[in-house]
């Protein structure tokens, strides 16, 4: 656990979205952290005022970078520095990684269910791509050996247009059946082309989407307070243990899916 | 004071006393929890303390609406940065609670409906300093907040105020909770930052 502040170099930047970036950091001393985790970034005006916020973890990389996704809140005080401000051979003040319990051990051979909504995928995708940096490593390393890589991933991705969604064509190449089926919900607006139209997640969509409560998936959620909040009671209504969902919740005022 | 970052000033530029370092400012009232809400009826509810004798203390929904109610106005701090200040709550005073309770132990785990644990020492209850709070707002605690009733230490990180709490254990020794055994602090004072070990 890396309790303390350090000083982080930005390495890159790219956009993720309209609305969103990714920035890769390079921590001195770090080795690697575990898939769900996240960091505090703290930013100090001349005059020494400082805002801090924790932004989840979206890459799974072995060590001393790692990589944020952040979204760019309209009324935000952090978020639009990072989005727009932030360049590469910039430098960060950063604590963590941290968090041990919204994270992914390889060494669980449950199936896993992730459940996204918007930009609450951040965490997720790192559980991804810790999960795919392990199937099919050689064996050399003993990393792929770990029966957490052998074991299917799901995620159910709500999110407003296919133009809002991070990491699409990386889902879209991850994407082989049964280690990786992406589910799609567009909620305001779908792919050109779609039968299907833009719709809330609804509970009957759900159920029928993830893995099944007899398969007893490992359930990763995140997103807005009333996504998370709704989503967690129709899984536990089906039947689904209240003991394996995991629940991580954005502040302010989200929306119901 | 850290490195300065070019060309960011910052939102809030007033320096808020009832602030804690690194605490931000919010209107709303963020959840945070780790995993499902447990839905629990007052019917359901009981409140117990279990001593070192293995007493159990134990209070129904009906009889701790019975015992004196306070009204408390104070500043939460959630260890995720946001600060809420002047929030109001009823409820029940932990000095009520343990009015009647015998026990020479110092130390306390919160259990809570859903398994939820925290640890707090018992002078953290006493003293007019905590309560089990069943309203927020002049409203029955929603139960994504805690309902029916949750523990409310506020001069400590918010994730020790216990949401559905059920029950104190009296401890011989301190002992971590879930967020503390998780990589957050045993104490967790929001005026010296106590946020992870």
């Amino acid at each position: 656990m890396r309790t303390g502040w350090n000083i982080a170099d930005v390495i890159s930047v790219r956009q993720e979205t309209t609305t969103a970036r990714t920035l890769r950091l390079r921590l001195p001393g770090l080795t690697g952290h575990k898939a769900g985790q996240h960091v505090d970034v703290r930013l100090t005006a001349p005059d020494g005022y400082t805002a801090v916020r924790s932004y989840s973890v979206a890459s799974a990389l072995p060590g001393d970078e790692l990589e944020l996704t952040v979204e760019e809140l309209a009324d935000g005080e952090v978020s639009p520095y990072l989005v727009r401000a932030v360049a590469a051979g910039d430098q960060l003040e950063v604590r963590g990684p941290v968090g041990g319990w919204f994270v992914w051990d390889p060494a669980d051979p449950s199936p896993v269910q992730l459940i996204a909504g918007g930009s609450g995928v951040v965490p997720l995708m790192a559980m991804i791509r810790a999960h795919a940096a392990g199937v099919g490593t050689s064996t050399g390393t003993g990393i792929g050996t770990a029966p957490g890589y052998a074991a299917p991933f799901r995620l159910l991705y709500s999110v407003r247009s296919p133009g809002a969604a991070y990491y699409a064509t990386e889902l879209d190449e991850r994407a082989t059946a049964p280690l990786l089926t992406v589910n799609y919900v567009y909620t305001r607006e779908a792919p050109a082309g779609s039968s299907i139209p833009p719709h809330r997640l609804d509970a009957a969509t759900l159920l029928t989407t993830v893995l099944p409560p007899e398969d007893n998936p490992a359930v990763f959620i995140c997103g807005a307070t009333a996504f998370v909040e709704t989503v967690a009671d129709w899984l536990v209504r089906a039947g689904y243990t209240p003991d394996r969902i995991k629940t991580e919740r954005y502040g302010g005022t989200g929306t119901t899916p | 004071m850290g490195i300065v970052s070019p060309g960011f000033f910052g939102r809030r530029r007033r320096d808020d006393p009832a602030l804690p370092p690194g605490q931000y400012l919010t209107e709303s009232f963020p959840v945070l929890s780790a995993g499902p809400t447990p839905r629990i009826t007052p019917e359901q509810w009981e409140f117990t303390i279990t001593t070192e004798t293995g007493t159990v203390h134990r209070w129904s929904w009906d009889e701790f609406l019975a015992l004196k109610q306070d009204d408390v106005s104070t500043d939460i701090h959630c260890v995720t940065s946001w600060s809420k200040l002047g929030t109001s709550w009823r409820g029940v005073s932990l000095d009520t609670l343990f009015e009647s309770v015998e026990s020479d132990l110092e130390f306390t785990m919160a259990h809570s409906y859903g398994g939820y644990t925290t640890n707090v020492p018992l002078d953290d209850l006493l003293g007019g300093k905590a309560w089990i709070a069943h309203e927020f707002d002049g409203e029955a605690l929603e139960p994504e907040h805690g309902g029916p009733a949750r523990l409310l230490v506020p001069h400590l990180y918010f994730w020790k105020s216990a949401k559905w709490v059920r029950g104190l254990e009296m401890l011989r020794q301190d002992e971590p909770g879930f967020w503390e055994s998780n990589g957050y602090h045993m104490y967790g004072d929001p005026w010296r930052e106590e946020r992870y070990w």
